[in-house]
């Protein structure tokens, strides 16, 4: 049916697309632009692998229309390495260390939303970092690694460096 | 795992929202209503359901909480994530605080909304008890106007609500009690048992009490997940008024659970037999009362 014209920031470029009503924002995002950071597990809004940013807020993007987003920013963990200049930006390189990935699939997920929690709670608990990550599911570390991997994260990530995605909660 | 075709119409009022659900209601085509959209496209991807048209709600004039005399003016759009955040309604309605902060999770709350929750009325939702024992009134506004119902009113059946195919529900007002708070307290909490995997309540319960001193002046206990739709308890708000909520008195509250809900009204799958929703809503009665009497 309607075909509908709509504008990302996606990465912080702009883009433009023409997406169909039932287009889904992952799918705009992987299939239309080329932005496969975000992955698509379970395609029912309970994995987290398709986490991305949206207007600062960590969300699932198979469970989102594309044209509901029109005229929003989001944010894929393929930012994450371009902002540390081609480096493992602090969150991944510690998912790196700590073993936090076995096949990965879950790790674009886990890093924007541990991105989210350190953004609001520089220090978090491991028992915050769980609750945190209750929407991201991996099906091979077990979580042990991917908690302590979030708790080396928090030592290293400098609030100042982060982007000021904390603009995004009004 | 794709929607099925459909129009997808975007409104930036409530009052534009309205109409254009009017203009399918006269036409014969079916129109939903997205506002988070985390019930409705998860059962659009399902082909649980296919509506002709989806109508985007989007507009700033239902986000946010305010105070007002003595209620708390909840906008239908605000999110699950603004509502456990906000110090506002920690402070005045903190079951419905707690609720909200036990839908799903972080992503899910960045994004569902607190009317689009109670207008799914899902049967396990956790903001309906709170919103229930808040006695809550809900504005609706439709084709004809403005209407208020009463929480108590609002749930009619398992996913089905008082809410009229061209209506919209805009806000929430959670009265906060000025006399009863400056009198003595008004203390609430919410607790369920979750399902562990799929991460809502087998049977949860939210208290709020009004005390002067110790003693209970006004209790309003509701259940969510226990039967078809989210129900007050009234043997258990009768059982506490007019007494301390010391260890007997949730003790004679929790053995009145049940009273009134009878057998076969309990919901019963795989997860969870009726009788054992009938144990939980005890036990979740006794620690919702703990929570909020502490």
């Amino acid at each position: 049916m309607a075909d509908h014209d709509i504008t990302l920031t996606v990465d912080d470029t702009e883009e433009s697309l023409t997406v169909e009503s039932r287009t889904l924002l992952v799918h705009a995002l992987r299939d239309q632009l080329g932005y496969t950071a975000p992955n698509v597990g379970c395609e029912s809004g309970k994995c987290g692998a398709c986490t991305v940013s949206l207007d600062g807020d960590a969300v699932k993007s198979c469970t989102i229309l594309a044209v509901e987003a029109d005229g929003s920013e989001v944010r894929t963990a393929g930012a994450l390495a371009d902002e540390a200049g081609g480096e493992l930006h602090p969150i991944q390189a510690a998912f790196h260390e700590e073993h936090g990935l076995q096949c990965g699939y879950c790790t674009p997920g886990m890093l924007m939303t541990t991105e989210e929690l350190l953004d609001g709670n520089p220090d978090p608990s491991r028992e915050a970092i769980r609750r945190a990550l209750k929407g991201n599911v991996c099906r091979c570390t077990g979580y042990g690694n991917i908690v302590d991997a979030v708790e080396t994260a928090a030592e290293r990530v400098d609030a100042s460096d982060r982007p000021d995605s904390a603009t995004g909660d009004d | 795992m794709f929607p099925a075709e459909f129009d997808y119409e975007r409104a930036d009022s409530v009052a534009e929202a309205v109409d254009r659900l009017a203009a399918h209601a006269e036409a014969g085509t079916e129109a939903e209503l997205l506002a988070g959209g985390h019930g409705l496209v998860p059962a659009m991807k399902a082909g649980e359901r296919a509506p002709d048209a989806v109508v985007d709600l989007d507009t700033e004039e239902l986000v946010g909480v305010t105070e007002r005399d003595d209620a708390l003016a909840v906008g239908a759009l605000t999110t699950y994530a603004d509502l456990a955040d906000s110090a506002l309604v920690r402070e005045r309605a903190p079951a419905l605080a707690d609720a909200a902060g036990a839908v799903g999770d972080v992503q899910i709350r960045n994004r569902g909304t607190l009317g689009g929750n109670l207008v799914e009325a899902h049967p396990a939702a956790d903001p309906p008890a709170a919103v229930l024992a808040a006695d809550a009134t809900l504005v609706l506004v439709g084709p004809d106007g403005e209407r208020e119902v009463p929480a108590a009113d609002f749930f009619v059946g398992e996913r089905e609500t008082v809410v009229e195919p061209a209506e919209i529900l805009t806000e929430v007002r959670v009265a906060t009690g000025g006399e009863a708070t400056e009198a003595g307290t008004n203390d609430a909490g919410y607790v369920r048992r979750t399902h562990p995997a799929t991460g809502y309540a087998l049977v949860g319960v939210a208290a709020v009490l009004d005390r002067d001193g110790e003693t209970v002046t006004d209790a309003r206990v509701a259940a969510t997940a226990a039967v078809e739709r989210p129900v007050r308890l009234p043997a258990v708000e009768a059982a506490l008024t007019g007494g301390p909520v010391d260890a007997d008195a949730r003790e004679a509250a929790a053995a009145a659970a049940a009273d009134g809900l009878d057998d076969g009204r309990f919901r019963s799958d795989p997860s969870a037999s009726g009788e054992f929703r009938r144990q939980l809503l005890a036990t979740c009665v006794e620690r919702a009362l703990a929570a909020a009497g502490e």
